[in-house]
């Protein structure tokens, strides 16, 4: 299945990947709305490392074998069959931290004001995740198998 | 500490109703300008250190920021200028040398904006050249006194080592240390791939290019960076610098700070030295010296290679083009007043040498007169802006053209002309790693290709429209243009006609 | 082939989606003898201070049975196991015989021996039938006593505080959630639930047990005397092995199994708090009561009743627990006493944060995180992986440390799903 893989060397530190998550997840889908009608902003759902002069984005691998997915005490996170997904469902969800606790990526993030877990779903509504769409230096791409694919 | 007269060049207009503080600005400024106020909660910006490169205003995400000129003006002087007196203030508390960077941005004339082509009406048609076969095609190098041929119509004539471009346009000389390694991997790719060569100006030859080789011209100037036997023999030429056209007659220098382990790697110099180019070469001190000097770099890579030199158009360039072309060289490159730089002081840059269009005319016109054009290629360079200044060029009587600024635009320069602060927020003319990361070659590479690939159709559809179909025709071809404005003096040192006649 | 599974929580949840990956004809049976659609028991206490609905309290969905084709046997209690037959007797007298069989019974309470236990609103707080029982019985302003300060004791308590209840927890440690915290982060924890009005009694147990037909209060073994309407014992949970007794299946405090799962008798597998599998930790068998590993085994068992067999390297303890705002994240071994672990820790009082790092031979195999539990997960990894740490373990206590302190060719392998580098 098509992943988002980071190419480091070319990433600026700008964390528009950052700004683009927020706004795809929103309520209006609109950039200025997202940021400043919204009172409760959205959590981002990628991690961004940085440590000059190194920097890059991290994003939930979709794993087959996902432990998160195996350790979840609710049920919330599966793995879509057909889409190979994996997405947490926030109705069912109880902020227990579970699976903070075994996705040895640390990808994924504690939504704190709803308490929640917040991952990277691909953008399943959108067809192409925000993030990849929007960096200014092709630093992301969305493919299949790895970078050079 | 003293107060400073200056007051900020550019402002920053920042509309708050389009911010969302996602300080995308804050993070790509090298110069320091945005940063994120938490008790007022917002953003907020120091005008005086804006030099108005414009990245901020491209990441934004919501278009929030324009950049303007400071509306701040002194009273009205058409003698002592806003710039005169600035500069007057600045060596008034520095006691330095003004340094700039980039081309001279003085009101000089531009004269390819005085010249006209030709088109073809009702005799000698013109050609369309997406029906007819176009040939962009030129060979760089010296062309023997006559060809010989045999029965079976081929070539018994042993040539001099030639240069094949598909267009007449090459990446002009940019030392690595002047610019980042990622703008050298963009243009030795895109080279590559436009089937022309690019220079590696005098910081040496990087390792991981030595691939590119045939699509390299190596430089040898008056520091000698980077050169050795491998250097000369992984080329497909060699070009001795005596000069360029941002600042003839002084040399170069990269502040040791800037010489970081691989620069220092690539230019054979210790790490964190300063790197001087001296004004002469000193093996180098009359013509005779320069023949000895192109003869021993043909004989270190077996006469395989065109060895070439690269001059500043000067007073004199024409007597100093024939002189160069009887000591041996295989082409002349000759940078115009116009020729951007990393670094040079501003009163040299902007009041030392002479516009391209006259120089190449009067080369051109010289060596003819002389009988030895033929043996020399010449290649204009200072300023090459858009297809129709190649067309003219060519016409006045270059081979081809070097570019080098337009080059960068293509990468994403904005023209702020602080390259000197090594600060480039483009990744272009910088070494701090921070900055370099925003050139990505990948993408960089894709955007020279289609800069010359785009000049290239327009130069054909200028030819087409002259009714040539092979560039060759247009060298030197000075019927095809005519003047606009200028004096009687000047047509004739272009050896053109005015308009009407 | 028919397979037999007794118990019906996560671990045989593990077992059917994995067999069903692979086989969709062979018949799966599961008997328990709890009548409710598969729950998640670590809910029970969400359940009980009223943050989850019971109906929210599911699994998996309505129709996992029915979509995984497994035939369910509700509210009988399988009694005995014939091993040689290869049949288990329900309660009722019904008689199952099985190709394969899985043990996933999972653990019983472990009850003290002392007086006064049969009073009514004596609790013990390991099932949903526990839970209804002591929501209906906590009402607002009431006093609980919780015996054991362990994970279950700290669940609790949270849950009947969220109910207005006033908590106190008895507890026979020098601190409470012992197995999985040193003093420090002990303390900090403390001081949350103390700061919120639960009071915590440590280094003694319950003694007697006071009060007529209903539980008045309980006499601690220090002396003390605490007034309390409900009791509840939650000192721990032991392995349910009753039903291999009379077998020749080998038990210890659980059910011995292999990498397999597989017991000592061929056919008859294991998997969750019932067994007694290999803690690649402590580099013997262990019984590790955490629901991850449950599942975990559930799959190895059920991958290897249908003859696939997937590498596993064992178990070792983790645990995500809050407390409101004071949350904490642990694996591993996390409180050695010996030499040969070398230990990397930061406390921040202003910020009440812990990081504590157990390492041995430059491997990770242990950590504590109160409060900066962000990216805990990267160290889990570690233990599991057993990658040298000797090149980033330095910045192993930094605030922002991630995959960007690792060096570039395995923080790139990882990343981009390359080839795992040790």
């Amino acid at each position: 299945m098509k992943k988002v893989y980071v190419k480091e060397e070319v990433c600026v530190g700008c964390r528009l990947c950052e700004v683009y998550c927020i706004t795809s997840h929103s309520k209006y889908k609109d950039v200025l709305k997202a940021f400043k009608l919204e009172t409760q902003r959205p959590t981002p759902r990628i991690v961004i490392e940085e440590n000059k002069p190194v920097s890059f984005s991290l994003q939930c691998r979709h794993c087959n074998d996902a432990p998160c997915v195996k350790s979840c005490i609710t049920g919330a996170m599966q793995k879509d069959p057909s889409t190979g997904v994996v997405i947490c469902d926030t109705d069912k969800c109880v902020g227990c931290w579970t699976c903070v606790l075994v996705c040895e990526f640390g990808a994924i993030i504690r939504d704190v004001n709803n308490k929640v877990a917040s991952k990277c779903d691909l953008c399943a509504e959108a067809g192409e995740p925000a993030c990849v769409k929007n960096c200014p230096n092709e630093a992301l791409v969305y493919s299949e198998g790895g970078i050079s694919a | 500490m003293s107060l400073s007269y200056l007051t900020p060049e550019f402002k920053v207009l920042r509309d708050y109703d389009k911010c969302i503080n996602c300080k995308v600005c804050m993070r790509q400024c090298s110069f320091e300008v945005h940063s994120y106020d938490e008790h007022l909660d917002k953003m907020i910006s120091n005008d005086m250190n804006c030099v108005n490169c414009q990245r901020c205003v491209v990441l934004c995400p919501t278009q929030a920021l324009t950049i303007i000129k400071h509306p701040q003006t002194f009273k009205e002087h058409a003698n002592w200028t806003y710039d005169a007196i600035r500069d007057i203030y600045r060596q008034a508390e520095t006691g330095g040398v003004l340094l700039s960077s980039m081309g001279n941005d003085r009101p000089y004339p531009v004269y390819w904006d005085k010249m006209v082509i030709n088109a073809s009406q009702v005799t000698n048609p013109s050609i369309d050249p997406l029906r007819e076969p176009m040939e962009l095609r030129v060979y760089i190098g010296r062309k023997p006194d006559k060809i010989e041929i045999d029965e079976n119509l081929n070539v018994k004539t042993k040539m001099p080592p030639q240069l094949k471009l598909e267009t007449p346009i090459m990446f002009s000389a940019m030392s690595y240390g002047s610019i980042s390694y990622n703008a050298h991997a963009a243009l030795a790719r895109a080279a590559e791939e436009l089937g022309i060569l690019y220079n590696t100006g005098e910081g040496g030859l990087h390792k991981d290019f030595r691939k590119y080789g045939k699509n390299t011209i190596v430089q040898v100037a008056s520091g000698r960076f980077g050169v050795d036997r491998e250097y000369l023999n992984t080329a497909a030429a060699i070009e001795i610098k005596i000069g360029q056209g941002a600042k003839p007659g002084i040399g170069g220098h990269l502040p040791g700070e800037k010489v970081s382990e691989d620069i220092s790697a690539t230019r054979m110099i210790p790490a964190g030295s300063d790197a001087i180019s001296p004004a002469p070469h000193h093996d180098i001190y009359s013509i005779e010296d320069l023949a000895q000097l192109i003869y021993s770099l043909k004989e270190a890579t077996d006469y395989q290679k065109p060895v070439g030199v690269k001059i500043a158009a000067v007073n004199n360039v024409a007597a100093i083009a024939s002189g160069i072309a009887r000591a041996g060289a295989d082409y002349i490159a000759i940078d115009g007043f116009r020729g951007g730089t990393g670094a040079a002081p501003k009163r040299i840059r902007d009041n030392v040498g002479i516009p391209i269009e006259f120089a190449i005319a009067a080369v051109d016109a010289r060596l003819r007169s002389e009988g030895i054009r033929h043996t020399i290629s010449l290649v204009a360079a200072g300023s090459i802006r858009n297809s129709a200044d190649i067309v003219k060029a060519i016409a006045l009587g270059a081979d081809a053209v070097y570019i080098a600024t337009a080059a960068l635009i293509a990468l994403g320069c904005h023209m702020c002309q602080k390259c000197h602060t090594g600060k480039c927020n483009w990744g272009i003319a910088t070494q701090d790693p921070n900055l370099v990361k925003r050139l990505n070659p990948e993408i960089g590479y894709k955007r020279l290709v289609n800069l010359v690939q785009a000049w290239s159709h327009e130069i054909k559809e200028m030819l087409g429209g002259m009714g040539i179909n092979d560039i060759e025709s247009l060298k030197g071809n000075r019927l095809m243009l005519r003047g606009i404005g200028m004096t009687q003096k000047e047509l004739d040192i272009l050896g053109i006609l005015a308009a009407g006649e | 082939m028919r397979i037999v599974i007794i118990g019906n929580s996560v671990a045989m949840v593990g077992a059917v989606e994995a067999i069903r990956k692979y086989d969709t004809s062979s018949e799966i049976v599961v008997i328990s003898d709890e009548t409710y659609h598969v729950y998640s028991r670590p809910l029970i206490s969400y359940y009980l201070g009223n943050l989850v609905s019971e109906n929210k309290m599911i699994y998996r969905e309505k129709d996992f049975y029915r979509k995984n084709k497994v035939e369910t046997i509700f509210g009988i209690k399988v009694v005995s196991i014939d091993e040689r037959k290869k049949e288990v007797y329900l309660e009722n007298g019904d008689s199952i015989s099985f190709d394969k069989l899985l043990i996933a019974t999972g653990g019983k309470p472990i009850i003290p021996p002392v007086e006064g236990l049969n009073k009514k609103n004596v609790h013990t707080f390991i099932k949903m039938d526990d839970a209804k029982k002591l929501k209906e019985a906590a009402k607002p302003g009431s006093k609980a006593v919780i015996v054991g300060g362990g994970l279950i004791g700290f669940k609790a308590a949270e849950g009947l505080h969220h109910l207005g209840v006033d908590v106190t927890i008895v507890e026979l440690a020098d601190r409470i959630l012992s197995t999985i915290l040193d003093t420090e982060g002990a303390s900090l924890v403390s001081q949350s639930l103390q700061n919120d009005g639960i009071k915590i009694i440590t280094g003694t147990t319950v003694d007697k047990i006071i009060g007529d037909e209903y539980v008045k209060g309980v006499l601690l073994k220090n002396g003390q005397e605490l007034e309390a309407d409900n009791l509840i014992i939650a000192i721990g949970v032991v392995p349910n092995v009753d039903v291999v007794k009379n077998t020749s299946i080998s038990i210890n405090r659980g059910i011995l199994v292999d990498n397999t799962m597989k017991t000592s008798v061929e056919d008859v597998y294991a998997a969750g708090d019932v067994a007694e599998g290999y803690d690649m930790l402590v580099e013997s068998n262990r019984v590790v009561p955490i629901w991850p590993n449950a599942y975990m085994q559930g799959e190895i068992a059920g991958l290897s009743m249908i003859g696939i067999n997937k590498s596993f390297k064992g178990i070792f303890p983790m645990n995500s627990i809050g407390y409101k705002n004071t949350n904490m994240i642990t694996a591993g071994i996390t409180n050695p006493q010996q030499e040969e672990f070398e230990i990397i820790s930061k406390i921040d009082h202003n910020r009440r944060s812990y990081k504590k790092f157990v390492v041995k031979e430059n491997r990770l195999v242990g950590f504590i995180l109160i409060n900066d539990i962000d990216r805990a997960g990267l160290f889990t990894g570690f233990i599991k992986n057993e990658t040298d740490i000797t090149p980033f373990k330095k910045y192993l206590l930094n605030d922002d440390f991630g995959f960007i302190y690792l060096p570039k060719e395995l923080r790139k392998a990882k990343m981009l799903d390359l080839e795992v580098v040790r």
